[in-house]
């Protein structure tokens, strides 16, 4: 059997990881046309590459299915609760910086904290009879924040893209997304909350912690971390 | 661990202990319309709940408890007084602890009755005492009507003092605002910078969004009131520290609570309330000398309950969830009832952690 590597399996995170293990000895290389999904390894012994949607890497960490991972902090923080004990991160790997963070519109001058958003949401309930809404698609990591945060009367409503849109299309009030620049939010007349980071996040390579492992894939494993760190 | 045959016959058995107590045997579906749920409990109630949807209802829960739907059954057409008992599963999402069930048989007991509310929590308490007699338990009770009464005897701005009533469930949050109003953290720079300000919303930033230019104007006055009103005076606020922190046997924990309503006078009728409850305790033969009291017990759960509460936990488990939990919910049946409303306390009893603790089978 192979030491199984997933990589994201296209655009700028799947270059820069290749980068990333091509400084370190290691060359992975897409194989076949351009639109086939496989890959090969040069430089470890028994290791194999398995090109995957970034966010479904961290299932398949979860469940064992590959022995090592790279994707976002978020993605993993979000989708597997109590990662710690499915994953463990091996090394930030230094580029797909991005922050999940809250943020309002810019002219609400009496919003900047996560105790003003927790008055505000209750005014808002009080006048709409609705909860204020919160697009994301970070469910999870959002709804634990502002739990510890002890905001209130807010909803969540899923968004799974062009999420900083919403509040100009009245569909939420507020926001929760990755941002790298600021400048979509920017361009959309949106603020971060001076207390609004909800985690720093950059691509990582992570080991499963329930995938099992044969001699050789050990020894692929030791062999590849002897190399990267 | 008990097999899911005995723990339904022992809750076949609990329930029929209900039963011959006068309750009548009630059923409610598994799926739950979400908007109730969510209404009552906000967004923290998905992570405890199962959601799940279709093209036709929408949003539906696994029931996560049974109060909310007896509760809507009763308000529908429920005659008074009003006795129910019920069993069936609950589904709780765990995300934290791999150890908890997320499905378990729950059996419960709700009376609905607006002449003796004291007599009304001492049936409970003692119907569900009884049914858990036999194992080594420790029970807790509380109140949860006298810090809603301390807080709403305040003398505080009704802006400030509505603050407090949203948060007296999430007691961290709370303390932060206690904290605020009584001027013991300071005012966060940007807001300081925001009251001073003559036109503080940004000039030229389009106002985009439901939420208008006169809510944020709105708040932005509420701010600049808040800043001008004294600080909650020390007084009242040792005293609110006082009632927080009392644990002890209910007769002198009653006492306590006396001399802390000298400086709380608001807090006199739920004492006179906890009074009547004692001793309605003790008439159905609960050893009130020894029975524990705490006044910030019942804060972390669901937020429902507004009166008594109480709990019985396996002493040498600590780590297990409690295995019988009630109260009192008067304020939930003014909400799921749109103004109608009754007082209301009942309690769930977990068969699966009894048969656990006695370690054998039914």
């Amino acid at each position: 059997m192979t030491l199984k590597l997933g990589v994201p399996s296209k655009g700028r995170l799947m270059e820069k990881t290749f980068e990333w293990f091509d400084r370190r000895g290691v060359r992975l290389s897409r194989t076949g046309s351009d639109r086939e999904y496989s890959g090969a390894v040069e430089g470890v012994d028994d290791m194999a590459l398995v090109l995957l949607s970034a966010g479904e890497i961290p299932r398949e960490l979860a469940a064992g299915r590959i022995h090592l991972g790279v994707t976002g902090t978020d993605l993993v923080h979000e989708k597997l609760p109590l990662w710690e004990q499915l994953v463990e991160e091996l090394a930030p790997m230094g580029f797909g910086q991005a922050d999940l963070v809250l943020a309002v519109p810019r002219f609400w001058a009496d919003v900047d904290t996560l105790d003003d958003l927790d008055a505000a949401a209750s005014g808002f309930r009080a006048r709409h009879g609705l909860r204020l809404r919160i697009a994301t698609k970070y469910h999870r990591l959002v709804r634990e924040f502002l739990t510890d945060g002890g905001v209130a009367d807010y909803a969540l409503v899923d968004s799974q893209g062009a999420t900083e849109g919403t509040v100009k299309n009245e569909t939420a009030e507020a926001i929760a997304d990755i941002t790298s620049t600021g400048e979509t939010l920017r361009a959309n007349h949106l603020k971060i909350l001076s207390d609004g980071l909800i985690l720093r996040s950059q691509a990582t390579l992570w080991r499963s912690r329930t995938a099992p492992a044969s001699e050789a894939e050990t020894a692929a494993l030791q062999a590849l971390k002897s190399l990267c760190f | 661990m008990p097999s899911r045959s005995d723990i339904l016959a022992r809750a076949a058995m609990l329930r029929a202990r209900f039963e011959a107590a006068g309750a009548i045997v009630v059923e409610t579906p598994i799926l739950q319309p979400a908007e109730a749920l969510l209404d009552l409990y906000g967004e923290d109630i998905r992570a405890r709940a199962y959601v799940t949807s279709d093209a036709l209802r929408g949003e539906q829960m696994l029931r996560p408890d049974f109060t909310v739907p007896v509760v809507l059954m009763h308000m529908a057409d429920g005659a008074e007084p009003a006795r129910y008992t019920y069993s069936g599963e609950v589904f709780r999402r765990q995300e934290h602890d791999p150890d908890r069930a997320s499905e378990y048989i729950q059996v419960g007991y709700e009376l609905f009755d607006r002449t003796d509310p004291a007599a009304a929590d001492a049936e409970v308490y003692a119907l569900i005492r009884d049914a858990v007699a036999d194992l080594p338990l420790r029970s807790a009770t509380g109140d949860m009507g006298i810090l809603l009464a301390a807080v709403k005897g305040l003398r505080i701005s009704d802006r400030r003092r509505n603050a407090l009533m949203r948060h007296i469930w999430r007691p961290r949050r709370f303390r932060f605002l206690l904290d605020r109003f009584a001027g013991r953290s300071p005012v966060p720079p940007t807001r300081a910078a925001l009251i001073a300000e003559d036109n503080p919303i940004e000039a030229g930033v389009p106002e985009i969004g439901l939420r208008s230019r006169a809510e944020v104007e709105d708040r932005i006055r509420a701010l600049r009131a808040d800043a001008t009103e004294p600080p909650l005076s020390e007084s009242e606020l040792s005293a609110l520290e006082a009632l927080l922190s009392v644990q002890e046997t209910v007769p002198y924990a009653l006492e306590h609570l006396r001399d802390i309503a000298v400086d709380l006078p608001h807090i006199t009728p739920a004492l006179d309330r906890l009074e009547r409850r004692a001793d309605a305790l003790a008439q159905r033969g609960i050893a009130v000398d020894g029975l524990d009291f705490e006044a910030s017990y019942g804060r972390t759960s669901m937020e429902y309950y507004d009166g008594f509460v109480f709990g019985f936990y396996a002493e040498r488990r600590p780590g297990l969830p409690p295995v019988a939990s009630g109260g009192r919910y008067d304020a939930l049946t003014r909400h799921l009832g749109g103004g109608a409303a009754i007082p209301a306390v009942g309690a769930v009893l977990r068969p699966g952690l009894m048969l656990e603790l006695e370690g054998t089978g039914p």
